[in-house]
């Protein structure tokens, strides 16, 4: 079973620069949705950007534990969290 | 391992550089069967990609974990335009809000 907190801590662990958050959108912790805002995206494409957060997530992802991650990435902080707790 | 046999490399390049866009999704047109595949279908669709080349990974199994090895691209489904991995839904998803995916369909 995964959780926010955990995906949040293989993301940072990754990329340790960088804000994350994580939420379970569907209440059955494999389906998430993540806003991971870090400098090191400055100047890369969507594409590397994205492949930095997946990079650290790959084993679940090939397990089908984590079956769908929903992402937004920035180079920015965002000026307030992206969603509400 | 090594799902992407080179029968399917060759298929692959062959897929993505005859037609101008091409998404690796679970289902087909008619009946996506994944939202994440039915929203990227439809943003490439509204983008001016009358005609998306849609490939079910759910039909292929093979196929289904050959093309992530092939794209470097952990998730489905992927789009390509113009021979390149443009990414997944969410990606397509921004590039269709700020317009630039109707200008990367057009090429």
């Amino acid at each position: 079973m995964l959780t926010p907190e955990f995906i949040r801590d293989r993301i940072l662990e990754a990329l340790p620069d960088a804000r994350a958050w994580v939420r379970d959108t569907t209440g059955t912790s494999d389906h998430f949705e993540a806003f991971v805002a870090s400098p090191s995206f400055a100047g890369k494409g969507m594409v590397q950007q994205h492949q930095a957060v997946y990079a650290p997530l790959r084993p679940w992802l090939q397990t089908g534990e984590l079956h769908a991650l929903q992402l937004k990435t920035s180079a920015t902080l965002p000026e307030n969290p992206p969603w509400q707790p | 391992m090594a799902a992407l046999t080179p029968e399917l490399k060759a298929r692959f390049d062959r897929e993505t550089s005859q037609h101008r866009v091409v998404l690796y999704m679970k289902g087909n047109k008619l009946f996506p069967r994944c939202g994440f595949s039915a929203n990227a279908l439809a943003a490439l669709q509204a983008a001016g990609a009358a005609d998306v080349y849609t490939v079910d990974v759910l039909a292929e199994p093979d196929v289904r974990e050959a093309i992530k090895e092939y794209s470097g691209w952990p998730t489905l489904p992927q789009a390509f335009i113009g021979g390149q991995l443009v990414g997944g839904s969410d990606i397509v998803r921004d590039l269709a809000e700020s317009g630039e995916l109707a200008k990367l369909v057009k090429g």
